[in-house]
C-alpha cells in the first residue's frame, strides 16, 4: 500500500514536470467536424509563420465536434480564442446567449469572415447504382439519403436549406419546398450529431444510397475509402456555404492572446493558408488563388443564405428553431 | 451454516430415492444450454475481444506501437490514469464511510442515504455530465464566480475528474454495505470491550473483515472510471491532447479514419478491462481460500 502511494505520488509529480517544462502560448481552436485534416495541416504553418515573425513559440490545441454543440460548449466556458464553425448562427449565439463576442463580429474580418467556403454535394456508391443526378432523385422511394441533424450539425442545416431552395425553384412556393424536404427526410433512416458520423455512417457501417455533405467532406471520404470508388455528384444547384471563423473576445482579453489570435484569423486569408484549404477541397475565397485552381471545384449554381433566405438570424428561427419548420417535418 | 441449510433443502428427495441433482433434464438438454450459453459468449464477447486486437494488428506491429506512443494518445492514457487515481481512493474513503455508517448503525433517513448511493447507476451517463455543466460552466450557478477567480472546472482536468468519481460513486459502498450487514457488529464490540479505541478497531478488526470485498469493488470502481465515455463526454470539451481520455479519444480516432490508431487504443483499453477480470477473479479466489480457512479454524 505504502508503495503504491510513493509511486502515484511520482507518478503525478513526473506527469506535472512533464507538461510545465516548455513555455509557449497556447491558443485553442474551437471548430467542426470536417475541418479536422484542414487544421492539422494550417496549425504548424501558422506556427512557423509567427515564429518568424516575432520568435515566440505558438501552440494552437483544437477541438472538433458539432458545430452547434462546439458552439454550446464555448457559452458553457470552453475557453476558445477562436472558434471556426460551419455557419454564421452559431457564433451568433456566443452574443446572443453569452455576450462573448460583439453583434457585429461578421464584419471584422473580409469576406462575411469565411476564410474558406464550400457548398454541399452527393457522395453515391461505386457506378451510382441508384442513378442519383440532382435533388429531385433524393425522394425517390427506395432511396436512402445519409444526412446528419439539423438541430446539431451545421452541415446539416446548410443540406436542408439547399434542398429547400432547390425545391422552392422548382415548385415556385414555399409550401412545394416544405413538401419536399418532408419527403426527402422521410428518405433519412438515421440522424447523425455531426456531419462526420454521417460520413462514417455511409462508407463505414454500409448504411444509405447517398450521403449529403460538404464537398470537401466527400473529397475527403473518397480520398479515405479508395477501394469503395465512392463517386461525387454535384446537384444542378446547391448553397453557398461560407463557414467563418471569429475572434472570442472575452476569453482573449482575459488570457491576453489577443494579438496572435488575431493574427491566426488574418493568416487564414493569406495565399499560402488559401493554398491549404484548396488542398483539403475547400474553395478559397481569395479570387487569384480561385482562379488559379478553378479547375478543382466544378461550376454550379450556388445560392446564398441572405439572399435566398433573408439571413442565418431569419433561417433559423423559421426552421431550426424548436416549434420550427423541421420539428414540424420531422415530427411526422 | 451453509452445509445445514443446503441438507435440510435436499433431505426429502433424497428420502425418496431421488439422484441428489439439481435437475432432472435429460443429458440433451443440458449440452444444449451449454451449448447456447457459450456459443453467446464467443459471439458476444470473444468475437468482439478479438477484433479489436485484430483491427489493431492489420497494419502491422510497428504501426501498432506508432499509434499506441503517438502524443495524444499518451495525453489520453495520462489524463485516464489521473482521473482513476484520483476518482477510486475517493470513492474507497467514501465508500468505506457510507457503508460503515449504513450498516453499523441505525438512523433517521438512512434509507434516504442507501437510494441516493445508487443515484449514479440510475440516471444516465449524460445527465451526469450535464448536472456538472449545469453547476460549473460559464452559464451555471458558480460559473460566473469561477470565471472571475479563473478556476477551471469543466472542459478541463477536475471536471474530469469530478465526472469519473460521479459515476464509480456506488461501488465500493455498494459491495461494502451487504458484507458490513451481514457481518454485524459483534467482533467491533468484542474489541472495544477489550479496550481498543475506534481507530484500532477500524483497523484491526472492521477492515481485515471487509478487506476482499473492499479490493473488489476498488477493481470494479477502477474499470468503470478508466472507461466511463458518456458523462466525460459531456465535460471534456475534447481538447486534442489536454481534456480527451481514452474512450474519447478513440472515438476521435475512429472519425479521423484513422482506424488503426483507433483499435489500438481500444486495445489497451481492453488490456486494462482483462487485467481487471484477472485481478477479480484472484481476488475472489483469495476471498473463497479466506473463508474456507477462516471456517476451518
Amino acid at each position: 500500500m505504502k508503495k503504491l502511494f510513493s509511486f502515484s505520488i511520482a507518478l503525478f509529480a513526473f506527469f506535472f514536470i512533464a507538461s510545465s517544462s516548455a513555455k509557449t502560448i497556447e491558443l485553442l481552436n474551437v471548430s467542426y467536424d470536417p475541418t479536422r485534416e484542414f487544421y492539422a495541416d494550417l496549425n504548424p504553418a501558422f506556427a512557423a509563420h509567427w515564429k518568424a515573425q516575432t520568435g515566440d513559440i505558438v501552440v494552437i490545441k483544437q477541438s472538433h465536434g458539432g458545430s452547434g454543440k462546439q458552439a454550446r460548449g464555448v457559452i458553457d466556458g470552453l475557453q476558445a480564442d477562436v472558434v471556426t464553425l460551419a455557419l454564421a448562427a452559431d457564433i451568433d449565439a456566443l452574443h446572443e446567449h453569452a455576450q462573448l463576442i460583439a453583434s457585429d463580429w461578421q464584419k471584422r474580418l473580409p469576406g462575411n469572415a469565411s476564410p474558406y467556403t464550400s457548398t454541399i454535394v452527393f457522395l453515391v456508391r461505386k457506378g451510382n447504382p441508384k442513378a442519383i443526378k440532382d435533388w429531385g432523385d433524393l425522394v425517390k422511394p427506395g432511396v436512402s439519403v445519409i444526412t446528419p441533424n439539423p438541430k446539431t450539425s451545421g452541415g446539416a442545416r446548410w443540406n436542408y436549406l439547399a434542398a429547400w431552395a432547390y425545391a422552392r425553384r422548382r415548385a415556385g412556393n414555399e409550401a412545394g419546398a416544405q413538401k419536399f424536404v418532408a419527403n426527402l427526410f422521410k428518405n433519412v433512416p438515421v440522424l447523425d450529431s455531426g456531419a462526420r458520423g454521417s460520413t462514417t455512417t455511409f462508407a463505414q457501417r454500409g448504411i444509405g444510397d447517398v450521403l449529403l455533405t460538404w464537398e470537401n467532406e466527400a473529397h475527403l471520404a473518397q480520398k479515405e475509402f479508395l477501394t469503395e470508388g465512392y463517386e461525387i455528384v454535384v446537384p444542378s444547384l446547391s448553397i453557398l456555404a461560407e463557414p467563418p471563423v471569429c475572434l472570442v473576445d472575452k476569453n482573449v482579453k482575459k488570457k491576453g492572446t489577443q494579438a496572435v489570435a488575431q493574427a491566426y484569423l488574418e493568416y487564414l486569408f493569406s495565399d499560402e493558408a488559401q493554398r491549404i484549404a484548396v488542398r483539403h477541397f475547400y474553395r478559397p475565397s481569395s479570387p487569384v488563388i480561385a482562379l488559379k485552381y478553378a479547375q478543382h471545384f466544378p461550376q454550379l449554381e450556388l445560392v446564398t443564405i441572405d439572399a435566398a433566405f433573408g439571413g442565418w438570424t431569419q433561417a433559423q428561427k423559421t426552421h431550426f428553431a424548436d416549434g420550427g419548420v423541421f420539428d414540424q417535418i420531422y415530427a411526422r | 451454516m451453509a452445509v445445514v441449510v443446503t441438507s435440510t433443502l435436499v433431505k426429502p428427495r433424497a428420502l425418496a430415492g431421488a439422484p441428489l441433482r439439481a435437475t432432472q433434464d435429460p443429458r440433451w438438454v443440458r449440452w444444449l444450454l451449454t451449448g447456447i450459453a457459450l456459443g453467446f459468449l464467443a459471439f458476444f464477447l470473444l468475437l468482439p475481444l478479438a477484433a479489436v486486437f485484430g483491427e489493431a494488428l492489420r497494419r502491422g506491429v510497428g504501426a501498432y506501437f506508432a499509434a499506441v506512443g503517438d502524443a495524444d494518445a499518451l495525453a489520453s492514457v495520462k489524463l485516464t490514469l489521473i482521473a482513476a487515481l484520483i476518482s477510486v481512493p475517493a470513492n474507497v474513503v467514501f465508500g468505506v464511510a457510507a457503508a460503515w455508517c449504513i450498516a453499523k448503525y441505525s438512523f433517521r433517513g438512512k434509507s434516504l442515504l442507501t437510494t441516493l448511493i445508487d443515484l449514479p447507476f440510475a440516471v444516465s451517463p449524460v445527465i451526469s455530465g450535464l448536472i456538472y455543466v449545469l453547476v460549473f460552466g460559464a452559464q451555471g450557478w458558480l460559473g460566473p464566480w469561477l470565471i472571475e477567480h479563473d478556476v477551471k472546472i469543466i472542459f478541463a482536468v477536475p471536471g474530469i475528474v469530478l465526472a469519473t468519481t460521479f459515476v464509480t460513486f456506488p461501488f465500493v459502498a455498494r459491495e461494502l454495505i451487504p458484507l458490513m450487514q451481514a457481518q454485524g457488529s459483534e467482533e467491533e464490540y468484542a474489541a472495544i470491550t477489550l479496550g481498543a479505541n475506534g481507530w484500532q478497531t477500524f483497523w484491526r478488526v472492521t477492515l481485515p473483515n471487509i478487506k476482499w470485498g473492499l479490493l473488489y469493488g476498488v477493481i470494479l470502481c477502477n474499470a468503470r472510471a478508466m472507461g466511463e465515455f458518456g458523462a466525460v463526454s459531456v465535460v471534456s470539451g475534447h481538447i486534442r491532447g489536454e481534456t480527451n481520455t481514452m474512450p474519447l479519444h478513440v472515438e476521435i480516432l475512429y472519425n479521423e479514419y484513422n482506424f488503426v490508431g483507433a483499435f489500438a487504443v481500444a486495445s489497451l483499453l481492453a488490456v486494462l478491462a482483462l487485467v481487471t477480470l484477472v485481478l477479480k477473479s484472484i481476488v475472489e479466489w483469495r476471498h473463497a481460500h479466506a473463508h474456507v480457512q477462516a471456517h476451518a479454524r
